[in-house]
């Protein structure tokens, strides 16, 4: 008993003091380029005062527009006051999803740059089966989240294909193709298939009723069915790497691609499969937030999801609840943000600063160590460096 | 039928890329050449200033030319056939060849338009002017063992910091001198986190560029939009036009017509280049870079050299970045570096980890993305999505060997702690 939790206790300290540090330097940031506190230079006291309750109204704020807010609960009732958590769970699913792409290639020894091209590619397919068919309700949202993930796969597949044939390095091959799939997306909304018609602004019809995932908590929330998908996506992620012979040899390759080749597991296989399968993940990211919240594929579609989900996936430590618990994290820190760029006078963007920040202190535990003056702070499976020709 | 097997891989690859040069400019022929309907004139300008007048403008049927410089590109690639079975160069017919190409795609797809062409080539090398400090930048780290995926970070942090010192103070000079502090203050995170904390270097640097792009967003957000007029309304450097070089046809108003910061991009190439090579600082960076144990083996000392070069290609790239502000408009813009660093990247790969590579690479990058806005400006039909994919799609290419193997560094991005067995 007493080990388990030492061990709990061991894994969540350099979390949480990451988390401490990453938020407090924001504070930093926040109080000292506020113009109001900056006057106050000459009254220390005031200045302590003020700065402190920039911070603190910020922050405040970031937990309010992400968790609840009691005064949405004061007009329409508690369960309203939880908007802004079912927006929190909106903004944390597609994120799920492309952490989980990054995370399962660290398993297998790859990183994968590519969530953002490969969401792109999965909204664009979901997108076109969502409006260019009619078919049955349950029916369009299988085959239209089936394109998604098809396309996807195939456009991380080239990856996998190119890294076990040649040796073209995939950090390389995925920051380019995420450029040409940007590019792309830009392109095809102005062919004519996909541009809506009437507009002249990039942006393709909306899917239909029938391509579009249902609703979860009434028609006040856009709280959709993508989140149990991606939680059950999760979950057979964390069963294909622990529970079957796949995902042994995926693991096997990314603990030593050389000691695996030698017990006869083809590398360039296992490599090939981990990028399809990386890019069918990130697909049904993109699909999902098509059909889930925003039903118009539009040239800003994939917004950050693919970037955020490299600093997801390193926070999660590459597993896959630890990706959910950081993409709920991270997406409550995006939507609150929001509220706080809008209710104070702190913009988002500070966001971006606390999550570097915290993936920063996480990657580097050295750092922590000797900050804090700890002695045995748990540190497991830092990622390791391999360079470009490994 | 000639045997492959008695030249080497090297030749090997070059043959192939010949024998797509060739294809291309039989398509060329065939699509342009032949079947053009369109009896336009295409018009190249050749005068940007008050150079000397050597031509002011070259008119050709849009038919014939593209007839005539597709069949020159066919040469082109038929002699560098040739050259590589006699085992001597073919970078002649190459260049030949690929020169060729563009001037008849472009005698075909500006039918009945004109087409700067000396101001097209002195865009392209302004756009090149962040791409090639970038490129230098990650050729010092990556050459040294440190991968610098950082560039972009640095950038964007010499951007900042140079158009608002330059704001702040109404000089110019005192934002061309932090800008490359700016980027130097980026490499000391990677150079401590990298070589002191031995962390992922890739990851490093995403993170490192998540983290400036989040703080310059703020800021602009916070300061420089509200406070415009204090915070972001900086001068920025005049041309200065060199006697008599300046006036040289054509050459004189692309290369010698820019601000200090493209002469100063001319000075740090041929420094970085020739130091690299040619010196001691040079051999000792290529060999912690190839082979870290050997260099320890003779007293280098590894990660204190790797820490020094990550820091001068801060200085180097955060140099660069002032181009954006001071160096052109004079304001700062959100994300204003917009991938640059990637395509820095991009260049220096492209390149082969070498400056006249990198630089080659950088400039061709640069021509791409201002004859994709040429192309769009005068109005031809051609997607201006995938005329900027090309520096992308081209990096592919020549990482995944299709034309010419890249080999990185060997010790590049692996931490160096003495007594580890690699």
């Amino acid at each position: 008993m007493r080990k388990s939790s030492d061990r709990i206790l061991g894994s969540a300290l350099l979390p949480a003091l990451s988390f401490l540090l990453a938020f407090s330097i924001s504070g930093f940031v926040i109080a000292l380029s506020d113009s109001k506190v900056l006057k106050l230079v000459g009254s220390p006291g005031k200045f302590l005062s003020t700065a402190l309750s920039t911070v603190g109204n910020a922050y405040l704020a970031l937990f309010q527009g992400s968790i609840y807010d009691p005064n949405l609960a004061r007009g329409h009732g508690f369960f309203q006051g939880l908007y802004p958590l079912s927006e929190t769970i909106v903004t944390a699913t597609p994120l799920i999803l492309t952490g989980l792409a990054v995370a399962l290639a660290f398993q297998s020894g790859l990183f994968n740059i590519g969530a953002q091209g490969q969401f792109i590619f999965g909204a664009i397919a979901a997108s076109y089966v969502g409006f260019h068919f009619t078919l049955t309700p349950v029916f369009h949202v299988l085959l239209a989240v089936l394109a998604g993930i098809a396309s996807a796969a195939v456009w991380g597949g080239i990856v996998g294909l190119l890294k076990a044939k040649t040796g073209a390095h995939e950090v390389i091959v995925t920051i380019m193709m995420n450029y040409i799939a940007g590019f792309f997306i830009l392109w095809i909304l102005k062919t004519t298939t996909f541009l809506r018609h009437g507009r002249i602004d990039p942006i393709a019809p909306e899917v239909s009723q029938s391509a579009q995932l249902p609703h979860l908590a009434g028609p006040n929330f856009r709280l959709h069915a993508g989140i149990l998908i991606a939680l059950a996506t999760a979950a057979l992620v964390w069963w294909l790497l622990n529970r079957t012979t796949i995902g042994f040899r995926f693991r096997a390759v990314g603990a030593n691609a050389a000691a695996a080749k030698t017990a006869g597991i083809s590398v360039a296989t296992v490599t090939i499969a981990t990028m399809a399968l990386c890019g069918a993940l990130a697909g049904l990211g993109g699909a999902v937030h098509v059909l889930g919240s925003e039903y118009a594929l539009t040239a800003d579609i994939a917004g950050s999801f693919g970037f955020d989900a490299i600093t997801v996936a390193l926070l999660g430590r590459a597993r896959p609840l630890g990706t959910v618990f950081a993409a709920l994290l991270f997406g409550a820190l995006r939507t609150g943000g929001r509220t706080m760029q809008a209710n104070t006078t702190t913009p988002l963007d500070i966001v971006l600063v606390i999550q570097a920040l915290i993936v920063l202190f996480i990657a580097a535990p050295t750092l922590i160590r000797y900050i804090f003056r700890i002695k045995n702070l748990k540190t497991q499976d830092a990622m390791k460096s391999k360079g470009w020709n490994g | 039928m000639l045997s492959l097997k008695s030249f080497t891989a090297a030749q090997r690859r070059q043959i192939r890329l010949l024998i797509v040069l060739l294809l291309l400019a039989l398509f060329e022929l065939s699509a342009f050449g032949f079947r053009n309907h369109l009896d336009a004139k295409t018009t190249f300008g050749f005068i940007l200033a008050h150079e000397w007048v050597l031509i002011h403008k070259w008119v050709i049927a849009s038919r014939s030319g593209a007839f005539i410089f597709s069949t020159l590109a066919a040469l082109g690639a038929i002699s560098g056939i040739v050259l590589v079975g006699r085992k001597r160069s073919p970078a002649l017919g190459i260049a030949l060849a690929g020169i060729s190409l563009l001037m008849g795609f472009l005698c075909w797809a500006a039918a009945g338009k004109f087409i700067p062409l000396t101001g097209m080539l002195q865009g392209s090398l302004l756009l090149a002017v962040p791409l090639v400090f970038g490129s230098m930048s990650g050729l010092i780290c990556e050459r040294s063992g440190v991968i610098n995926i950082a560039i972009e970070g640095q950038l964007l942090a010499g951007a900042f910091a140079s158009g608002v010192v330059a704001s702040l103070t109404h000089r110019t000079v005192w934002g061309l001198l932090i800008a490359p502090l700016a980027g130097a203050l980026i490499s000391l995170l990677l150079a401590t986190f990298a070589i002191k904390f031995s962390v992922d270097q890739v990851i490093l640097g995403f993170v490192l560029n998540v983290l400036v792009i989040g703080l310059t967003d703020f800021l602009y957000k916070k300061l420089l939009i509200p406070y415009q007029a204090t915070w972001n309304s900086g001068p920025s450097f005049s041309r200065i036009e060199i006697p008599l070089l300046s006036r040289l046809p054509i050459i004189g108003p692309i290369f010698f017509s820019q601000t200090i910061i493209v002469y100063l991009m001319y000075l740090i190439v041929a420094i970085i280049a020739f130091s690299l090579f040619k010196t001691k600082w040079g051999l000792r960076t290529r060999a912690v870079g190839e082979h870290p144990t050997a260099a320890d083996s003779v007293g280098i000392d590894v990660n204190k050299l790797r820490f020094r070069n990550v820091i001068v290609a801060g200085l180097v790239s955060g140099l660069g970045g002032a181009y954006f502000t001071i160096g052109s408009v004079g304001t700062f813009g959100k994300e204003m570096t917009a991938g640059a660093g990637f395509i820095a990247l991009a260049a220096l790969i492209f390149g082969k980890y070498s400056p006249t590579g990198a630089l080659c690479a950088a400039l061709l990058f640069g021509f791409a993305d201002n004859l994709q806005s040429t192309l769009s400006i005068i109005g031809v039909s051609i997607p201006s999505e995938f005329m900027l994919m090309v520096p992308y799609v081209a990096t592919i290419i020549a990482v995944s060997g299709l034309v010419g193997r890249v080999r990185a560094p060997a010790a590049d991005g692996i931490h160096y702690s003495r007594g580890e067995s690699k």
